[in-house]
């Protein structure tokens, strides 16, 4: 007649199973993002004739079988490469109209003449060691970063910060959109004053 | 007098754990939201080389990776100890990488179909010769934008 209550389940396991769960996502938790260096590949396309470009404009960095690294043609240590990139990009030494107004360099008449005119061209062997090539490519990326920095922050100095910290506040997602239009417009102005120009050959084989 | 008599002997009263499932669900919770599951059974040696001028690649959901490296000791006498391209759980060779990034972006919605980034994921030992086949590869089907993903320190720990 009287309705039985029912009766009361024992929790005392939920704690177990609770931390069986709790254990398999701290084993297969990976937190951490990757990062890395971002290039993008030239498109397959042939071009049918392609422009041609002065010597003095080209920078070129070879990366031989033996991981020693030739620059213009000389052997170079990979400490110099960033300094000696950097004094390639900012010589300015063109006149009239290529004349560049904000370069620091030397102004060397056998050397660029202005930033947007000067291309490295960076050539390795097929038996080139990946992180050797990693490193060539992080010693130029950091030569254009620097010059970019530095005229971030003498265009700038109100954003208090360089060109890679703005970028990186650019990519990311927590910015707020209002400020992100305004650091994409002062990105670009930078971009344009120092445009990565890396070309990259096909490796040649080793013979 | 009486009145003070202390009941029974002196126990501690018992703590009650009828909260810890609570504190540890929490964990747990926690965890299940941050948690990235690791979709590739490595078979390949992967030491990334360093670098510091670097990008974060955000946005997993953009991204396909392509190992590559010598196949770590339990593979080596099956495989070999050359370089070896792998893509999701098994080798590949060099010209099945377009088919695998076809295949991958197909699988992907329709609106990141086209900014998708091939993220390199190479060890540091590998010549350069795999990594511009595959480059070449990635050519062909238009997978244009790639990223060498490295760890963060100095470039000289690069050179020995």
């Amino acid at each position: 007649m009287g309705r039985r209550s029912a009766p009361e389940v024992n929790a005392g396991s939920m704690a177990d199973i609770a931390f069986l769960l709790l254990i398999f996502f701290l084993v297969t938790t990976t937190i951490e993002t990757d990062s890395g260096i971002n290039r993008k590949l030239p498109p397959m396309e042939e071009i049918i004739d392609p422009p041609i470009i002065k010597e003095r404009n080209i920078f070129t960095v070879v990366v031989n079988k033996n991981n020693q690294i030739l620059v213009e043609e000389k052997l170079m240590n990979i400490q110099e490469l960033r300094s000696e990139a950097v004094a390639f990009l900012d010589n300015g030494g063109g006149l009239a109209e290529e004349a560049c107004d904000y370069c620091q360099g030397s102004r060397d008449r056998s050397s660029s003449d202005n930033p947007d005119k000067a291309i490295i061209s960076l050539k390795n062997d097929r038996e080139t060691d990946y992180k050797v090539y990693i490193s060539v490519q992080n010693e130029l990326v950091a030569a254009y970063n620097q010059l970019r920095n530095r005229e971030f922050l003498r265009l700038y100095p109100s954003e208090n910060m360089d060109y890679v910290q703005a970028d990186k506040k650019y990519t990311d997602p927590r910015t707020d959109k209002k400020v992100k239009e305004k650091l994409k417009e002062k990105l670009s102005v930078i971009k344009l004053m120092y445009p990565m120009k890396l070309s990259e050959a096909e490796p040649n084989k080793t013979s | 007098m009486s009145k003070f008599k202390k009941k029974g002997s002196g126990e501690l009263p018992k703590i009650s754990t009828a909260s810890l499932p609570d504190i540890v669900f929490m964990l747990l919770f926690f965890f299940m939201v941050a948690t990235v599951l690791r979709d590739n059974t490595l078979m390949i040696q992967n030491t990334l080389p360093a670098a510091d001028q670097i990008q974060k690649l955000d946005k997993k959901d953009r991204v396909m990776y392509i190992y590559a490296g010598k196949p770590s000791s339990r593979y080596m006498d099956k495989y070999g100890t050359q370089a070896r391209i792998q893509l999701n759980d098994k080798f590949a060779s060099v010209s099945e990488v377009g088919a695998f990034v076809l295949a991958e972006r197909a699988s992907k919605r329709q609106e990141l179909q086209n900014v998708l980034t091939t993220a390199l994921k190479v060890d540091g030992e590998t010549n350069m010769g795999l990594i511009s086949d595959i480059k070449q590869e990635l050519r062909k089907v238009n997978a244009l934008k790639i990223n060498y993903t490295t760890r963060v320190g100095e470039y000289t720990q690069n050179i020995d």
